[in-house]
């Protein structure tokens, strides 16, 4: 007999108890805890962003093709599909990033609290939808003057340091790091650690005080323990932004989403509760891509 | 028959897998005992022509420094050039080093603000494309353009009667040589040398950073401002000093467009400083070349003293480009 040489291969999910494929609503009790972060449901959802019919092209390329989703305050959105389905491209158009560094054309609607975004000035849309990016990017300077930069007036530098100081600190209690750098405000932020300076950018997203935070893989670049710090982080924020994720990790999308979307080749497959859509999905794509067929 | 045990290879956890190369000796080349003869000899003669290029620096350095030292007095430094039958009559290069001073503060002043927006035009708008590609092929052209040739260019353009007022002029005739006319002309030799240094500076942050700051609803400029520049200021420093060290480098400019005279030549009737700027004077390369053999002062010993002391600044300034660089690298930096 030979010996084994490598592991054995890892089920990407493994659920014991599948629910039905119903539609689960924020205030049913969840009693399926399996691989779960123990978390509460729901306590309510505010629908804040209304995307529909949304397709982007790129040229001659269609990234998204005619997505609708409804992003809620209370709820962590997660978007999940293999590499290239759009979902990155569909996030960065929920703040009209994609206008500035592409010639993405966009079809369809995106709707931020009834207003269309395309009516709203993108510096005002920006501050209001916040994102937080796959590699950690604090800018180079202090910890403190990273999210001061946030609070000041376009490129002023007028606003005291006195008088910004509560807000600064009020950020970076949201976003968990005020404990460990309250005494190294100073310091600058490229030393912090990676999962201190994702959750700087976190801080620095929130203190603009956003309604909707995107999160375009924010754990991809950083170690389990310092993911499962962001991950409680995002939890505990979902009642005060309307939280969208990007993630490739599914087990990721599984702890901590309250709905989630599959994407593939630019289609919405399927959107559903997470876990409704995890335990029992209702399209054959889904259920390749969960239980690990591909990615 | 008993299974043999399980032997399962360790699988490495992304919190701590080794960074890469961190089993390798610091510095460790690989040996070269098992390469071909030929492969050792092509070692070899690297090796040799790394050595040579050290021996010839090191030369250059030493023995201007035995010259200089032995030739240098310190009031030189703050005597003019005079007229005089032997080198103890003819006074120092007081005039020349801050001629030499002046020309560097000018040229550095024109070229460091053209030359960042320019980069900052090149990399972060670029638009029209078309426009963009001749920007950068006409810095490339100007950087490859010897000096001598910008000076006869130059003397065309400052001994124009609409820019006059930038030199002598007497009885209609504008004379077209000056501190303004050289400092103007030096600052296009240092402005390649800046325009490379901070695109360089601007395309090393990733994009995402700029993201980062547009995404929390920054304007360009405003990103431009606050991050990207303040980011790039090891890259603005560096661009300045080698900027700098061609300047006082220089010897065709001055001597086409700054009138080759030994002392200040300020212009009558005009109040300081633009007196000494609009007038003609000299720097030390162009004292090193009069007072060389080759020269029309022909006293040696002093050439061996100024180059000596323009040496020195070249030498601080690649000096200050090294502090920089460590500085900068251990201020840290993001991921790609």
């Amino acid at each position: 007999m030979e010996p084994l040489t490598a592991p054995p291969p890892i089920r990407r999910l493994r659920l014991e108890d599948p629910e039905p494929a119903t539609e689960v609503t924020a205030t049913e009790q969840r009693t399926f805890t399996a691989a779960r972060r123990s978390i509460k449901a729901p306590q309510f959802s505010i629908r804040r962003m209304e995307i529909d019919e949304v397709s982007v092209h790129y040229g001659d390329k269609e990234a998204v093709k005619r997505v609708s989703l409804p992003v809620r305050q209370g709820e962590v959105l997660a978007l999940i599909g293999p590499s290239g389905c759009g979902k990155t491209t569909l996030l960065r158009s929920l703040n009209r990033l994609t206008e500035l560094t592409s010639a993405a054309r966009l079809t369809g609607r995106i709707r931020l609290d009834d207003v269309d975004i395309t009516e709203i000035e993108p510096t005002l849309l920006r501050r209001r939808v916040t994102m937080v990016f796959q590699q950690p990017n604090p800018f180079p300077m202090s910890v403190f003057d990273n999210i001061a930069y946030v609070l000041r007036e376009q490129g002023s530098r007028r606003a005291r340091k006195k008088t910004l100081e509560p807000k600064v600190h009020s950020a970076l209690d949201r976003a968990g790091l005020f404990e460990e750098v309250k005494d190294n405000l100073d310091h600058p932020a490229l030393k912090l650690s990676g999962g201190q300076q994702q959750r700087l950018c976190i801080a620095r997203a929130l203190a603009a005080e956003p309604e909707v935070l995107l999160l375009d893989e924010p754990c991809s670049a950083l170690d389990p323990k310092s993911t499962q710090v962001i991950e409680d982080l995002i939890v505990k924020l979902r009642d005060d932004v309307a939280v969208v994720i990007v993630t490739h990790n599914l087990q990721q999308a599984y702890r901590i989403a309250d709905h989630v979307a599959f994407m593939y080749l630019g289609d919405l497959v399927e959107y559903n509760s997470a876990t409704a859509l995890f335990g029992s999905p209702r399209e054959q794509r889904t259920r390749e891509y969960v239980s690990g067929a591909f990615g | 028959m008993q299974d043999p045990p399980l032997t399962v290879p360790p699988v490495p956890t992304p919190g701590q897998a080794d960074p890469p190369g961190a089993h390798r000796r610091k510095g460790a080349v690989e040996g070269s005992a098992t390469w071909s003869l030929s492969d050792r000899v092509g070692l070899a003669i690297c090796w040799a022509f790394g050595l040579l290029f050290c021996a010839i620096a090191v030369a250059i350095v030493v023995y201007l420094l035995v010259q200089g030292i032995k030739f240098l007095r310190p009031e030189m430094l703050w005597t003019p050039a005079a007229a005089g039958f032997d080198e103890t009559e003819t006074g120092g290069f007081s005039d020349a080093l801050f001629g030499t001073m002046i020309v560097a503060l000018m040229g550095i002043a024109i070229a460091l603000p053209t030359g960042i927006a320019i980069a900052v035009w090149l990399v972060e708008y670029g638009r029209p494309t078309a426009l963009a590609r001749v920007t950068e092929s006409t810095i490339e052209a100007i950087a490859g353009i010897p000096s001598i040739v910008l000076a006869l260019f130059g003397t065309v353009i400052f001994s124009s009667s609409a820019l006059g007022f930038l030199s002598r002029t007497s009885e209609g005739v504008v004379f077209g040589r000056s501190f303004f006319a050289a400092g103007a002309m030096l600052s296009l030799v240092a402005l390649p040398l800046i325009v490379a240094s901070v695109r360089e500076g601007l395309n090393s942050i990733p994009r995402h950073v700029r993201e980062a700051s547009y995404a929390v609803g920054k304007t360009k400029a405003a990103t431009t401002r606050r991050i990207l520049l303040p980011t790039c200021r090891p890259q603005v420093a560096t661009g300045a000093m080698l900027g700098l060290g061609r300047i006082i480098g220089d010897t065709a400019i001055i001597v086409v467009l700054l009138g080759a005279t030994q002392n200040f030549a300020p212009v009558e009737g005009v109040g300081f400083p633009l007196d000494y700027l609009r007038g003609a004077g000299t720097t030390l390369t162009n004292f090193v070349y009069e007072a060389s053999p080759t020269g029309n002062l022909n006293q040696p010993q002093k050439a061996y003293a100024a180059a000596f002391v323009l040496l020195l600044m070249v030498l601080a300034l690649n000096a200050a480009v090294d502090v920089v660089h460590r500085r900068a690298r251990k201020a840290g930096t993001w991921s790609h």
